[in-house]
């Protein structure tokens, strides 16, 4: 599938930003929430910066802005407008949130409980953006039961690097955060693996001949119906260099996951502004490495109109 | 809307004929002709006579070589929308610009609707849906709506261009629904195939499987060695081949 720039962005952008909101609302619920409304301005700026920026992104890929609305009609079948839906409904608990926070200067009382709903509703919302991936049949790669929990594992992981870098910038970081932080890396790190090996082993369904309904022996694409590009062969028939490929996923292994996780151990023992530095840098590199996992979970995705175009997976 | 009529009244669509298809691209370039007049115009070309024409076309031909243990053949293969009685296209679309129509069970696209995110050609397993750089919107086979109901064409002629335009009748239009439609009676008797039935979209088109070939064993003695000739015509023959 073509990796397309803007979605690109939305997905790791909001993820980042929708799983930095859910575990606000962990957090306020727990009491670990500075008070103070200058420290609820900042985080506030950041959580609705990531989620602005995605979602900007997102209307990038629409041709027809201005119809943009019409995307929240259609929740009874569609996942993405659930999606859209469920991003924009988060943003009335989130607003109580953030105007409790920065108003009152604490997260205590109604504010607390707004912040549990609008993070409820920040994983619903990741929810959808996996579900949107997942339902998809013709696309085998993201039709297994590994793309919804990667959307909510890698949303609350890198929004949990984000609220560590913050926590410790305002000098309130809880004990052993950067540590806990650094197993989720951990286990992301797992789950990608996973996911990979899992698609490496997966069976390829349907197969060419049930494509064209030639039951038997090898169908070969000796022609194309036309010379050049089209729509379906740019869209959908993308194929990622097999040498790309490999570079890539360790680039999005090294800064996604095990970079961060090794930056944020050493944060740990560090303490002081250079630790700050540290999970600073670490949540950073860490969106880097989640824009590279995002950009492969479409370039290695293969949709049905390939067996049509006898394309493999890769090329080589 | 784009839940799902439970049921439709009929449903349309087309039995295409794997074995009588020679791959002449009539049907292609009939379709295009109708349709960048008809109800999803135009059938936008980019760069048509440059380096990369690149254009939305609804209906594409394909060849392929099967071969088996026992024979090998080449088949054209035409790929247009096959008006799907589960089609997640309708289904993913947030912003209800594509329906299937509960009287005919066709799928269309509402041009107006579309905000032009494609997730419908992502969920369209066949390729059967071409985005529409120029224009901004999806667009894809209509099963020529505007001929098929056209009451100022004469009756003969209210089929789909690509079914009018096939020389060699390898496309036939007509109602599923009703077991005892011509195509459906064509379908049984030849085995039609659903195409990737596991996915679940339940398409109403069907392919004819090429059949069975007529003669028996294909020992064909093989053409005698070429020796050179004497003579006038040797002679001749070295001349010439000089
Ligand atoms: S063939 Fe594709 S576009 Fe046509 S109805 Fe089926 S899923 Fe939809
Ligand atoms: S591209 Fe248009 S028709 Fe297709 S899903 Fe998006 S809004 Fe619907
Ligand atoms: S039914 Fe009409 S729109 Fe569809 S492929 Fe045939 S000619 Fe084209």
């Amino acid at each position: 599938m073509h990796p397309a720039k803007s979605i690109v962005f939305f997905t790791t952008l909001t993820g980042a930003g929708y799983g930095l909101l859910a575990l606000l609302g962990l957090f306020g619920v727990l009491g670990l929430l500075p008070a103070g409304g200058l420290w609820g301005a900042i985080t506030m700026a950041i959580c609705f910066g990531l989620i602005f920026a995605g979602l900007l992104s997102s209307t990038g890929h629409l041709s027809h802005r201005e119809r943009a609305w019409r995307a929240f009609t259609q929740w009874r079948s569609s996942w993405l407008s659930r999606e859209a839906v469920a991003a924009v409904l988060t943003f009335v608990p989130a607003g109580l949130f953030a105007l409790g926070w920065v108003g009152l200067g604490e997260v205590a009382g109604w504010t607390r409980w707004a912040g549990a709903v609008a993070g409820l509703c920040a994983l619903v919302t990741i929810f959808t953006t996996g579900m949107i991936y997942a339902s998809l049949k013709p696309v085998m790669e993201w039709h297994t039961p590994f793309t919804v929990p990667g959307y909510l594992l890698y949303g609350l992981m890198s929004g949990l690097s984000v609220l560590t870098a913050i926590l410790s910038g305002l000098g309130h970081l809880p004990d052993g955060l950067p540590l806990v932080a650094a197993l989720i890396c951990l286990l992301g790190f797992f789950w990608k693996r996973a996911s990979w090996y899992y698609m490496a082993h997966q069976a390829r369904l349907p197969s060419v001949n049930s494509a064209t309904g030639l039951g038997e022996g090898t169908v070969r694409s000796v022609q194309w119906p036309h010379s050049s590009q089209n729509f379906l062969l740019k869209e959908m028939g993308f194929r990622i260099a097999r040498k790309h490929r490999r570079r890539l996923r360790l680039i999005a292994q090294g800064c996604g996951f095990l970079g961060p996780a090794l930056l944020m151990v050493l944060a740990e023992l560090l303490e002081g502004p250079g630790g700050s530095l540290l999970l600073i840098f670490a949540a950073a590199l860490q969106l880097v490495g989640l824009l590279v996992e995002r950009w492969l979970f479409f370039a290695e995705a293969t949709h049905t109109i390939s067996l049509y175009y006898g394309l493999g997976a890769s090329s080589s | 809307m784009t839940s799902l009529p439970k049921t439709t009244e009929r449903q349309l669509g087309l039995a295409i004929d794997l074995d009588s298809c020679v791959g002449c691209q009539a049907c292609v370039t009939s379709c295009k002709e109708w349709n960048t007049g008809g109800h999803m115009a135009p059938l936008t070309d980019l760069d048509p006579y440059g380096e990369n024409p690149d254009g939305v076309w609804f209906n594409r031909v394909h060849t392929y070589e099967q071969v088996t243990e026992t024979k090998s053949r080449t088949i054209h293969f035409p790929r247009s929308c096959l008006h799907c009685a589960e089609p997640a296209c309708v289904t993913v679309c947030p912003t209800g610009a594509s329906y299937k129509r509960q009287s005919d069970g066709i799928v269309l696209v509402d041009e107006d609707k579309c905000i032009g995110c494609k997730l419908c050609s992502w969920a369209c397993p066949y390729g059967a849906r071409e985005f529409d750089d120029d224009v901004g919107v999806m667009k894809k086979c209509t099963l020529c709506i505007d001929r098929i109901y056209n009451e100022n064409l004469p009756e003969e002629n209210r089929v789909p261009a690509c079914v009018a335009a096939c020389p060699t009748g390898a496309r036939h239009f007509g109602d599923f629904s009703d077991p005892d439609s011509a195509v459906s009676v064509l379908s049984r008797e030849r085995g039609g195939v659903e195409l990737m039935a596991e996915l679940g979209y339940r398409p109403t088109n069907r392919y004819l499987p090429p059949r069975a070939r007529a003669c028996g064993d294909n020992n064909i003695a093989p053409l005698e060695a070429v020796a050179g000739e004497g003579g006038l015509l040797g002679w001749i023959d070295r001349l010439l081949s000089r």
